[in-house]
């Protein structure tokens, strides 16, 4: 019995991915889609929540449909389905959970709620198996958040943004430097191109404290651009850009390593759309060689933005250990880990 | 033929089974809940006292607007799955017509109305006759006194259903003579009549059917918006 195969499926719609996936075993991606929105809605420069829940509705059954016949497998084959149930935009969240239900009514398969936070974390089991305790770092366009683990299915979030997430301080600042929406990758390249010679803050906070600030910087950059234009001066955005990226990059990775210090944790885990950030991995990997006992993990760029597959594969774990959802499952815009 | 019918556009939230000429249950109620959390626990247990098993669904119908944006999402949503999974027919039938099957034997015309807000009505023009609901103004939405204006030209007595007719009474009461308010227990749609209105009806495309909105998303009509000012100048 025990050593029979698991496979889930993974269903996630909490921002403007519409997203299924099969996991074999936690660890295994037997199918993984994703319908992407994002061109929808970049002419409005960021998700709009009607027109994201609207494409859910045009998409879930599609995508459903595309997984199925990539795992050539039936719903009915499948042991468990996870869903999204938050954070995110409530009325994207509503698609997926609704439609999860409706599959695990139909073929009374049993259900079980993931934290989408939860999900970026376990993309990691599907690229290496994770060690106790770990620390996770997880940075998106809604998250900023160092995540302490001592054993599967136990977070605590030791450390969060207490204004914006570092992806929306880039999305603001690449706007200001007039970069096409999403900013994130647009000043990652520039950023290569330009020397960190603009002098902005780096909010540290309180000593001893793992909590995040961005919105000083992100007003910082604005506030330099605004006065060197009133000068007639110009800035070269490529320094901006480089500028600004090592001030959050500096934050995020100095914190993380005291972090992982102080906890004196086995593995460092990367998890969120920043994670594609190439200034972001490349100062990680050079100041984990500062701790030769700690292991940095960091998926490839597919498994870091929002996908189901990392969905599945912690819905596995938490099948195994026995949650379960029922039909009143609900989405939750501010689930808390 | 074994229906399952759903009805989430507006407060009330509707489920309904029937099979063939029988209506072997319903559940309606018109409270300000989480339709959400409810609707499914409503099918499984309305199912259950129909001693009926998901795989034993043969049709869907599912009220498909206007509404509630959200409301007509979670049912259309459910609905689409079901159908997919299940491999069965799915219809899809307007939410206001459902409305206005409750007003059979009405002699007249049949008024649904749901308020859209800012004085602003999803609406149609209904004639119900015996199991025939008829349309003769499509669904639409606009001002509650623009329409009431318009039905000046219909010669004929009016009835306006749906739970938020009060809201509006005045207005059509002040332009129109001869028009009157359903009665409290018509105005909660029937989720037996969309049953019935949906059991012989030509089936959607499962994947591509989605909610009548009847309104843009307001981002997108303000970005249309400025894409023709664009162009105009
Ligand atoms: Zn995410």
């Amino acid at each position: 019995m025990s050593e029979k195969d698991i496979f889930v499926l993974g269903i996630e719609t909490s921002c403007d991915e519409t997203a299924a996936a099969i996991v074999k075993n936690g660890r295994e991606i037997v199918a993984n889609v994703v319908a992407s929105q994002m061109e929808s809605h970049q002419r409005f420069g960021g998700v709009v929540p009607e027109i994201a829940s609207r494409h859910h509705v045009e998409q879930i059954t599609l995508v459903l449909e595309e997984t199925m016949k990539q795992a050539n497998m039936d719903v009915s084959e499948i042991d468990a389905i996870a869903v999204t149930e938050g954070p995110g935009l409530v009325g994207a969240l509503l698609i997926g959970v609704n439609a999860a239900k409706a599959l695990a009514f139909a073929h009374r398969i049993p259900l079980v709620g993931v934290h989408h936070i939860a999900g970026h974390i376990y993309a990691n089991q599907l690229v290496q198996d994770m060690k106790f305790p770990l620390l996770a770092l997880v940075v998106s366009g809604g998250h900023t958040e160092l995540i302490y683990m001592k054993e599967h299915g136990v977070f605590e979030v030791i450390g969060e943004t207490r204004d914006d997430a570092a992806g929306e301080a880039y999305d603001k600042v690449a706007r200001a430097l007039q970069l096409p929406y999403p900013g994130g990758p647009h000043i990652d390249r520039l950023a290569k191109q330009g020397k960190p010679t603009i002098d902005l803050p780096r909010a540290w906070l309180e000593e001893g404290s793992y909590d995040f600030s961005f919105s000083g910087l992100k007003s910082a950059v604005i506030n330099t651009l605004h006065n060197a234009k009133q000068r007639g001066e110009t800035i070269l955005p490529e320094d901006m850009a480089a500028s600004f990226q090592t001030s959050v990059v500096e934050v995020l990775v100095g914190k993380t390593i005291q972090a992982a210090a102080h906890y004196d944790v086995k593995q460092i885990l990367l998890a969120g759309g920043v994670a594609a950030n190439e200034g972001l991995r490349t100062q990680l990997q050079k100041q984990v060689e500062q701790l030769p006992e700690v292991e940095l993990v960091i998926p490839p760029l597919s498994l870091c933005t929002d996908n189901a597959a990392m969905i599945a594969a912690a819905g596995t774990v938490l099948f195994q250990q026995g949650k379960r959802a029922t039909m009143a499952l609900n989405a939750n815009p501010s689930l808390l880990l | 033929m074994k229906v399952l019918a759903i009805d989430t556009s507006t407060f009330v939230m509707g489920i309904a089974v029937v099979d063939g000429q029988v209506v072997k249950g319903e559940i309606i109620t018109n409270l300000k809940k989480n339709h959400s959390i409810r609707v499914m626990p409503a099918i499984e247990s309305l199912l259950q006292e129909c001693d009926m098993s998901p795989k034993e669904i043969e049709r869907i119908v599912v009220a498909k607007g206007p509404g509630s944006y959200t409301g007509v999402r979670i049912g259309v949503t459910i609905a689409k799955t079901l159908a997919w999974t299940l491999n069965i027919p799915l219809v899809g039938v307007s939410s206001l017509e459902v409305m206005a099957a409750s007003a059979k034997y009405f002699q007249g015309l049949v008024v649904p109305l749901m308020d859209a807000r800012r004085g602003q009505i999803y609406t149609g023009l209904y004639k119900v006759e015996g199991d025939c609901v008829q349309s003769i103004v499509a669904d639409q939405v606009i001002l509650a006194t623009e329409w009431a204006n318009e039905l000046k030209a219909y010669n004929e007595p009016i009835l306006l259903v749906g739970n938020d007719s009060s809201l509006h009474e005045a207005t059509f009461v002040e332009t129109l003579d001869r028009v009157q308010v359903a009665p409290a227990t018509l105005h909660n749609p029937r989720p037996s009549e969309l049953a019935w209105l949906g059991i012989n009806r030509e089936p959607e495309d499962i994947h591509t059917f989605v909610p009548n909105y009847i309104r843009l998303a307001e981002a997108e009509a303000n970005w249309l918006a400025r894409q023709k000012e664009r162009t105009e100048c």
